[in-house]
C-alpha cells in the first residue's frame, strides 16, 4: 500500500512524513519522528501512556492514524518543557516525587497540563475524574493528584 | 467505500476502529476518515432541536451549553463513554454504529427520540435511532450507508431527560445496564415519557410500557412500581462477567425509577 504524506505541526514546528495508513500517530511519534516520550502501555487507548494534544484536544496517540492528522498541531510531552527549563508539573512531580518507574509520568503530564490550561482550579475529585484514563502501576495515584492540585495553588498565588 | 468492494471501514474517532484493527478483528481494504466532511463534524441548532453531526467528539458535545441545557441526559451519556482521552475522539455516531448492547450513547438517544439521518448510495433516510441495530456488533445499516448526523427534537417547556448506568467502579466501566428517560409534563401530569435500555438485551430496547404507565400518571410510587415492572420484563440479557440475568433485570427497574426522577426534576425546572 502506498504511503500517506501527511504536513503537521509538532510541538510548534512544522514538520512532515510519510506513513503507512495502517500506522498509528504513536508509531509515527516514536518510530519515525523520534519522539519516544509518549509510551505504548496497552495500544487500545485504555491506559494513557500515549496521551498527546491533537489542536489543544486530549486524546491517545495509539487511538489515532499517523494520516489523519494532515494539517493539526500536535503537542507531545517533550514539547512540555522549555529548553532546560522544566514545566512547573514537571518540577512539581520531581519534588514531590510523583513518579516511580515514570512509564505513565509523560501521559500523565500532558493529560494533567491539558487539565489545567482547560481549568485553572480544579477540585481534588476534578483531577482524579480527569486523570481516570491515565494508569498507574506504581504510585497510587495519590502523590500525582497532590502534585497536581500542588501546581494549581502554585499558579492561583503567582496570578494574585 | 466502493471501491474496496465491502472490505471499507468508515473512521470516525477511531476509538473502536483501531483497537479491532491492532487486535486483527478487522483488516480494512480501505478506511475512510469523514472528520473533514463539515456537516458530519458540526452542531447545529435546527428548526427548535440540534442536529449532531456523527463525527462530532463526546468532549465537543460535552461543551455545548445550549445542547446539554436541552438534553442533559443525553450529553451526560455521551460523556460516560470511555476516558477523557477517549472523548477527544470517540463521537456518538460511532457509538452506535459500534452496536454494543452495552454502549452508553443508546438509552439516552432512545429515550431523546433521536432521529438518525443516513447517507447511502441510493440517496438519503431517516431512521428512528431504536431501529439501527440489530444484535451485537451489527446494525441494519445497508452496504454503502453511513450516518451523517443525529436530530434531537425540539424541547417543550417543562421537560427533562437524564442516563444513569450501573457500573462497579466509579468511572472508565462498561454499563452492567444503562437506562435513560425523558419526559414531558402539563402542570405535574406526565404528558410524554420514552425509555431507553441497554444492556439487557441484543440491541438497545425502547420500553412502551414503561412509558405507557408513566404517561398520564403524576409520577406516584404505583405508577413508578408499574414502569419498573415493565422494564424488568422487557430484559432479555445474559449472564456473564459484569452481571447475572437476576441482577441486571433488577437493576433495570431500580435504574428507572432513578433516572425518571432525575428527568422529572429536570422537567420541573426546565
Amino acid at each position: 500500500m502506498s504511503k500517506i504524506h501527511v504536513s503537521a505541526v509538532v510541538n510548534g514546528e512544522p514538520i512532515e512524513y510519510l506513513c503507512d495508513p495502517a500506522h498509528t500517530l504513536l508509531d509515527v511519534l516514536r518510530d519515525q519522528l523520534g519522539l519516544t516520550g509518549s509510551k505504548e502501555g496497552c495500544g487500545s487507548g485504555d491506559c494513557g501512556a500515549c496521551s498527546v494534544t491533537i489542536d489543544g484536544r486530549l486524546t491517545c496517540a495509539c487511538l489515532v492514524l499517523g494520516a489523519e492528522v494532515d494539517g493539526m498541531s500536535i503537542g507531545t510531552i517533550e514539547g512540555l518543557a522549555q529548553g532546560d527549563q522544566l514545566h512547573p508539573l514537571q518540577k512539581k512531580f520531581v519534588e514531590m516525587a510523583a513518579l516511580q518507574c515514570g512509564v505513565c509520568t509523560p501521559g500523565v503530564l500532558v493529560a494533567a497540563k491539558a487539565l489545567l490550561d482547560r481549568n485553572p482550579d480544579p477540585s481534588e475529585t476534578e483531577v482524579r475524574y480527569w486523570l481516570a484514563g491515565n494508569l498507574c502501576r506504581c504510585t497510587g495515584y495519590d502523590k500525582i493528584i497532590r502534585a497536581v492540585l500542588d501546581v494549581a495553588a502554585d499558579m492561583k498565588e503567582t496570578a494574585r | 467505500m466502493a471501491a474496496a468492494n465491502g472490505a471499507g471501514r468508515i473512521l470516525a474517532g477511531g476509538t473502536d476502529l483501531l483497537v479491532q484493527m491492532r487486535a486483527g478483528v478487522v483488516a480494512p481494504g480501505a478506511i475512510v476518515d469523514v472528520k473533514r466532511i463539515a456537516e458530519m463534524t458540526t452542531i447545529v441548532e435546527e428548526l427548535g432541536g440540534f442536529r449532531i453531526g456523527a463525527a462530532v467528539s463526546a468532549a465537543v458535545i460535552g461543551e455545548h451549553e445550549r445542547l446539554a441545557q436541552a438534553w442533559p441526559g443525553v450529553v451526560e451519556a455521551v460523556n460516560l463513554i470511555g476516558s477523557k482521552q477517549v472523548q477527544g475522539r470517540a463521537s456518538a455516531g460511532g457509538n452506535l454504529c459500534n452496536a454494543s448492547p452495552a454502549a452508553d450513547s443508546g438509552p439516552a438517544l432512545v429515550a431523546a427520540g433521536a432521529m438518525l439521518t443516513i447517507q447511502g448510495p441510493k440517496g438519503r433516510r431517516d431512521l428512528p435511532v431504536e431501529k439501527l441495530h440489530a444484535g451485537p456488533g451489527r446494525t441494519t445499516l445497508e452496504p454503502g450507508e453511513l450516518i451523517v448526523s443525529i436530530v434531537l427534537p425540539p424541547r417543550p417547556a417543562r421537560s427533562g431527560d437524564a442516563y444513569l448506568r450501573l457500573i462497579p467502579r466509579t468511572e472508565m466501566d462498561i454499563a452492567v445496564v444503562g437506562c435513560g428517560v425523558s419526559l414531558a409534563f402539563e402542570g405535574d401530569v406526565c404528558t410524554s415519557a420514552r425509555v431507553g435500555l441497554g444492556a439487557v438485551a441484543p440491541t438497545v430496547l425502547l420500553v412502551g410500557d414503561a412509558a405507557s404507565a408513566l404517561i398520564g400518571s403524576r409520577l406516584e410510587p404505583d405508577a413508578i412500581a408499574r414502569a419498573a415492572a415493565a422494564c424488568r420484563a422487557a430484559c432479555r440479557p445474559i449472564d456473564d462477567k459484569r452481571g447475572t440475568i437476576a441482577y441486571r433485570t433488577k437493576i433495570a427497574g431500580v435504574l428507572l425509577a432513578r433516572a425518571t426522577a432525575i428527568a422529572a426534576q429536570r422537567a420541573r425546572s426546565h
